[in-house]
């Protein structure tokens, strides 16, 4: 196992278990680690196995095998990040819609009051 | 015929008492809702003073969001019709009977009041009118319909085009974007000629930059619009 290799399977590790970490703390939601456990479970299949990452890499004409893993951990950060601006944008509408009814309540409120008032 | 008018207003404690004051003097039959869209000034205070009742957003959410937030009030107050009004006295009340005459009369759902079907009759900077003029353009292409004034946010709208309004209005730069929903929803749509005031030179809040970027992201959306599927309930 050469040293690249070597790097990139511990580095694979460690983020697996930060992520299992974050989780057991709830510092992250189970629903946002799941894409992340992906990428670091098939980051480690193939940063451990030589012979799965070689003949991965033949299949797909890469000439130096490591340059796979780096191609795999950036799609998964496309992935991830694309997942991220899908999530952003339904909490920015749910946002919208909490503030809107708040507006609404609050003018409702008042107008009980007056109501009482009278 | 139970009528709203809706005036979103951001930081127009100055403008807004003329403008309640237009509509009142102007005998229209109407309640007067001001959405005060998270204002650092007397919006809502002025907007109360005068009468209206103001619905006051926590913090500010753009044009689409506020508006919205009036049709939702119209909606649940079982309003019949709601009209857009703008809160910067760009609007005149007196055009008010003109652009509901074809909802009484039940010949349109969405009624647009244009500025430009009066020929001559507002002038904008160069720019500004021919960004407006290749909207239209795309616009009429688009829904097979003419539209001369796609971003006039003077606009009456019947009870049906409410509760559409009320479950899907655009955030920011609603207006051309709402008028490619509403024929995909199958609502019918009406631009009728109106007078506007002039803005003061200078005063509009629509720079170069942000020009380019409004034709890019309503392009954008309305292009997407297009493949969408728009249903009316």
């Amino acid at each position: 196992m050469d040293i690249t290799l070597m790097l990139l399977a511990g580095f694979s590790l460690l983020l697996f278990l930060l992520v299992i970490e974050l989780v057991r703390r709830s510092r992250l939601k189970e629903k946002y680690a799941i894409l992340w456990l992906c990428a670091a479970l098939v980051m480690t299949a193939f940063s451990f196995s030589r012979e799965l990452l070689h003949s991965a890499a033949q299949l797909l004409g890469i000439k130096y095998p490591p340059s796979l893993l780096f191609l795999i951990g950036l799609l998964f950060l496309v992935i991830i990040n694309i997942h991220f601006s899908v999530v952003i944008s339904q909490l920015t509408d749910k946002n919208k819609t909490l503030a809107q009814e708040l507006a609404l309540l609050r003018e409702d409120i008042s107008r009980k009051d007056l109501r009482q008032e009278r | 015929m139970k009528i709203l008018i809706i005036i979103p207003a951001y930081n127009e404690a100055l403008n807004i008492g003329a403008v309640i004051e237009d509509i009142n003097t102007n005998g229209i039959d109407a309640d007067i809702l001001v959405i005060d869209d998270g204002s650092c000034d007397a919006t809502s205070v002025v907007a109360r003073g005068k009468g209206a009742t103001v619905l006051r957003l926590p913090f500010n959410m753009g044009i689409g969001a506020a508006v919205q937030s009036g049709y939702k009030y119209a909606e649940r107050g079982g309003y019949d019709v709601a009209v857009q009004f703008d809160g910067d006295g760009q609007h005149r009340a007196d055009q008010l009977e003109a652009l509901l005459l074809p909802l009484r009369q039940g010949e349109a759902d969405v009624v647009i009041g244009s500025r430009f079907l009066n020929e001559g009759c507002y002038e904008a900077e160069i720019h500004r009118y021919a960004a407006i003029r290749l909207l239209a353009w795309i616009i009429s292409c688009c829904i097979r319909q003419r539209i001369t004034d796609p971003t006039s946010g003077f606009r009456a709208i019947n009870r049906n085009a409410i509760t559409f309004f009320s479950r899907y209005y655009p955030d920011d730069y609603p207006e051309p974007e709402t008028i490619v929903l509403l024929r995909k929803a199958g609502f019918r749509t009406l631009e009728i000629p109106v007078f506007m005031k002039q803005r003061k030179i200078g005063s509009s809040s629509i720079t170069l930059l942000r020009g380019v970027y409004y034709m890019g992201k309503v392009l954008l959306a309305i292009g997407i619009d297009m493949f969408k599927k728009v249903s009316r309930r």
